[in-house]
């Protein structure tokens, strides 16, 4: 591997992978991008199943084949991948450490691009108690077992909340033979927003066919040896169900793969988790970029893919003139806001009024009025009709003029 | 039917029975380890806050004392040998309360009875200075530089090992059910479901389950009441919190919840004690991950800001007596070992020299081998140089820089070599405990289908039969199904 390139990328996922294919488009002479796994590809590699690419490819694939698609491109055009290369540190401001089969060295670039994905809570950090039996899973865990290694499952599964990613735990459940007893939300009404271009009529019959208990949380999982049954909770009259199943999926409850951005000293944000970035995907380390769901929890694949692609074209500005913002506003949110991104402004966001943000709230609120606020001064507000839990919304960038990139941080609030 | 006489069988795997099986296999004598699960070091050993305790607060003029004290020192030439992880990073006893910090000079005053005399008395601003993150308010503090981190996967791997290369022999997967002297033979006979040992010695080591065995043999000196321990651990990102291991007061009934980093860089917020009827019941509770938080949070606030990576408990095989429980029943040629409730990892050493001076009384004498094999133990520590960054191991063999657990950084060369090596992991859990694959942030939602891949691949076993039999791993075997109600069979 050459040790210097112009831009770096870590994590060959869809974001990684659109991003290498943009810069090699926009000019720029070396590429590189590095992959812990085998393959490149990213977590669709694993999702055999519909729902991908339909706004990036503009047709509907299955994971394997968008993540066949994007790494026959990246080698098309010339990009530089290594798998089975893991970045394991910093060594300098934009150097970082690898460990392959081939050995260990350093890699350093004019700029570098985190592109590390998420991870779902597994049960443990969400302190489900209980025996530890065999049988319990996430999403991508069981996608592992059933679509990369064809190994047994189960024979009946809870599933631990009720949004888009839950589907896929569905299909993948049906997929392996499973029938599925219950998804299980702690919200009064579930969060399947016809997600990844889905069809409508699947997840009608879908929601016929499968119990949805709302405001409903796990207690305890029971079973020694194979998972036997699990206790929940029913948060509006107290009551508590044992439900038998063998088998126990967790999904979403997503946490960004923060660990090289972190152990970088790149300021995270406390809501979102990921980096905290600018709307050219700017981190707060110069040179450093970070896109797709490493930066706030999962989004559609189409989505990341995206945002690989508008991080590439920053990417190439920074490599032209060098520019980096020195003043960075964060902005703060909150409650019933989970989160808001990108989450800090800079000169640059400043002079493009077309940004737009992205927010998720924590609980459901009918007939809300969104506002941004910088001190006592009102910048924007703006009505939905409804918001709910994972689901992402939009907001325009109307308000950016206004904002004082020397003043306190603007807040983003629900009006009460 | 002939069958080979061992002079010495030992009943249970855990860290004191394999440290007892290694300071047998020293000296000229056929030894047999008997073990129920499929793997050594899967009981309390495996469950535990993994202190290696200097004693410093043992009760004074106890056998646990003096064990403690005698472990140390064979430790001490023992854990760097065998390449065990540990980290000698020093304990901070905080005193909380007014009330607490008078009882510092008690407190000292007995390590000091005890043989631990670098301790010394520290006031609330070199308590901030030692550890700047911790909840304001405390009163003072107790310095105990020699508590320190061990890895307790490691420790009975490494002892077994040595014991293994040196000519015992492991049984595992091997439930005693029944022990029957006969005197006339001078030999007894250790019974499991289909298969049996005869021996001349006999060493009870069986952990939560010794009273059961020394009840087969007809004594009734000790009972075992499980007293549960459940534990959190944070996040890698935690361990820059803390520098040494945050003790707390401790009582007469347990040494209390305490925070401590790993040997594998994370840090542990536990335990709790809360006895027991059951002595399958490792299951976490509601009321216990609670109870922690909220002593986490009073202890150091910013703990609580870090994800949880795993929960877990363990149960101390308690027991009504407040020391170990070790005796030698010369006339039916009987060693129990019992009642090591909540320092065995610290003092195995100690008991198994012990243990042998008892068996040299009993008459057995002791050669020793013109030779005994060293061991070298895997490193799978923070601290020092794991393989993934070891240049040199990557280039003799491309595997150790083939990275298989992302979260923990274990190479395919690991996995490989723990399945290989003298006592070999059969399964996914013998895997973790040898590696770490598994245990890191993901808790192996990335590695464990890959992981049961190469395990079936390298033993020939199908995947299937593989996750039925970690199933069994996992839940821990239940020698004596009669004496304890699972939690299953409410
Ligand atoms: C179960 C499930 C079902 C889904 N279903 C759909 C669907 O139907 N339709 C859809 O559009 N989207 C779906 N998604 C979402 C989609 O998969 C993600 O949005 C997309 O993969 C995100 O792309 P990414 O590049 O940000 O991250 P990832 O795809 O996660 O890629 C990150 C890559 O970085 C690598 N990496 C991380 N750390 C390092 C390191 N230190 N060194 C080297 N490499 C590293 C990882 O190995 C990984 O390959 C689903 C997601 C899940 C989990
Ligand atoms: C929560 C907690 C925290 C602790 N913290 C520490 C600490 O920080 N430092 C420290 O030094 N100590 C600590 N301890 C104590 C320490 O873990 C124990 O003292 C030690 O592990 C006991 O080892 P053992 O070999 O006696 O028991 P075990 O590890 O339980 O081994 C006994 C073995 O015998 C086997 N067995 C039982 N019955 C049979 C049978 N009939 N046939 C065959 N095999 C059988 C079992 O399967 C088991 O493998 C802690 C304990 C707990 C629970």
């Amino acid at each position: 591997m050459t040790p210097e390139t112009d831009v770096l990328i870590v994590g060959a996922g869809p974001a990684g992978l659109a991003a290498a294919i943009e810069l090699k488009r926009q000019g720029v002479a070396n590429v590189t991008v590095v992959e812990r796994e085998p393959e490149v590809g990213g977590i669709p590699r694993f999702c055999a199943h519909t729902g991908f690419g339909l706004q990036d490819l503009h047709r509907l694939l299955s994971g394997p084949s968008y993540a066949r698609y994007y790494a026959a491109q990246a080698k098309a055009v010339g990009v530089d991948l290594h798998t089975a290369t893991t970045i394991t540190g910093w060594e300098g401001e934009r150097s970082l450490a690898y460990t392959s089969p081939d050995g260990i060295g350093t890699l350093t670039a004019k700029a570098i691009l985190l592109a590390t994905g998420v991870r779902e809570r597994p049960r443990p950090a969400r302190l489900i108690p209980g025996t530890r039996p065999h049988g319990v899973f996430t999403t991508g865990a069981l996608q592992r077992f059933v679509y990369e290694r064809h190994l047994p499952v189960g024979k009946k599964a809870v599933i631990v909340g009720a949004e888009a990613v839950s589907l896929s735990a569905v299909m993948t459940l049906r997929e392996a033979g499973l029938e599925v007893v219950a998804l299980l939300t702690e919200h009064p009404h579930h969060q399947l927003y016809f997600p990844y271009s889905l069809g409508k009529f699947w997840l009608l019959d879908l929601i016929r066919r499968t119990p949805i208990l709302t405001s409903t949380r796990l207690r305890r999982i029971m079973g020694t040896r194979r998972v036997e049954a699990v206790e929940v909770l029913h948060t509006a009259d107290g009551r508590t169900e044992t439900i038998p199943c063998d088998t126990v999926v967790f999904t979403g409850d997503w946490i960004p793969e923060n660990e090289i951005a972190r152990s970088g000293g790149l300021i995270i944000d406390r809501h979102t988790l990921g980096p905290q970035v600018d709307g050219g995907h700017r981190t707060s380390r110069k040179g450093i970029f970070a896109a797709g769901n490493l930066l706030r929890g999962a989004e559609s694949a189409a989505t990341s893919a995206l945002e690989g692609r508008a991080a590439a074209r920053e990417i190439v500005r920074f490599l032209t003139d060098g520019r980096w913002p020195d003043v960075r506003l964060p902005i703060a949110v909150e409650a019933p806001i989970a989160w808001v991104y990108p989450n800090t402004l800079t000169a640059f966001d400043i002079a493009s009024p077309r940004r737009t943000f992205d927010f998720r709230v924590q609980t459901f609120v009918e007939g809300a009025t969104v506002q941004i606020r910088q001190g006592t001064k009102h910048l924007y507000s703006r009505t939905f009709r409804h918001l709910g839990p994972n689901e992402t919304m939009h907001l325009d960038g109307r308000w950016l003029a206004q904002v004082a990139l020397d003043g306190e941080p603007p807040v983003l609030s629900v009006e009460a | 039917m002939t069958q080979e006489i061992y002079d010495v069988a030992i009943i249970g795997a855990g860290v004191v029975g394999t440290a007892i099986a290694r300071e047998l296999s020293r000296y000229q004598l056929s030894t047999v380890l008997l073990e129920a699960n499929p793997d050594v070091g899967q009981g309390t050993t495996k469950a535990n806050t993994a202190i290696w305790h200097t004693g410093y607060d043992a009760k004074n003029g106890t056998l646990e004392a003096r064990l403690l004290r005698r472990s140390r020192a064979l430790m001490e030439k023992f854990v760097p040998e065998a390449g065990v992880p540990v980290e000698m990073l020093g304990g901070v006893l905080v005193a909380w309360t007014e009330e607490q910090r008078d009882r510092l000079p008690a407190l000292r005053e007995r390590a000091f009875k005890n043989g631990v005399t670098d301790v010394r008395i520290l006031s609330p601003e070199e308590v901030y200075e030692m550890e700047p993150n911790l909840q304001e308010g405390a009163w003072g503090g107790l310095y105990v530089p020699g508590e320190s981190i061990i890895c307790p996967f490691t420790l009975p791997l490494a002892f077994a090992t040595q014991a293994v290369l040196n000519g015992v022999e492991l049984k595992v997967n091997f439930p005693v059910r029944n022990v029957h002297l006969e005197e006339k033979e001078g030999t007894t006979v250790v019974e499991s479901e289909d298969e049996s040992v005869r021996c001349r010695y006999l060493i009870n080591a069986a952990g939560l389950y010794s009273d059961e065995i020394d009840g087969m043999l007809g004594h009734h000196d000790f009972t075992v009441t499980p007293r549960r321990g459940e534990l959190i651990v944070f996040d890698k990102f935690a361990r820059s919190l803390i520098n040494h291991v945050i003790l707390p007061v401790p009582t007469p009934l347990t040494k209390g919840v305490l925070i401590s980093p790993t040997v594998y860089g994370n840090v542990l917020l536990g335990p709790t004690a809360e006895n027991l009827d059951d002595k399958t019941n490792t299951a976490t509770s509601e009321a216990g991950l609670q109870t922690l938080l909220e002593k986490g949070r009073a202890i150091l606030p910013a703990l609580l800001e870090e994800e949880v990576t795993a929960t877990y408990a363990g149960l101390r095989a308690a027991t009504e007596h407040s020391d170990y429980q070790i005796r030698l029943h010369a006339d039916q040629r009987y060693v129990c070992v019992g009642g090591i409730r909540s320092t065995g990892v610290s003092s195995c050493m100690g008991i198994a020299e012990y243990v042998r001076e008892l068996l040299e009384q009993a008459g057995v004498t002791m050669v020793p081998k013109p030779t005994f094999k060293p061991v070298k133990m895997p490193y799978i520590g923070e601290a020092g140089q794991r393989p993934y960054r070891n240049p040199a191991m990557i280039a003799e063999n491309p595997d150790y820089g083939r990275v298989i657990c992302h979260c923990e950084k274990v190479t395919l060369g690991e996995i490989l070599d723990a399945i290989h090596s003298p006592v070999p992991a059969r399964t996914l859990d013998g895997i973790r405990r040898r590696t770490r694959v598994m245990q890191g942030r993901c808790q192996g939602f990335n590695c464990r289908a890959t992981i049961v891949d190469i395990l079936a691949r390298e033993t020939g076993q199908d995947p299937k039969f593989l996750l039925a039999q970690d199933d069994k791993a996992r839940a821990g075997v239940n020698p004596h199904p009669q004496s304890s109600r699972g939690e299953g069979a409410k």
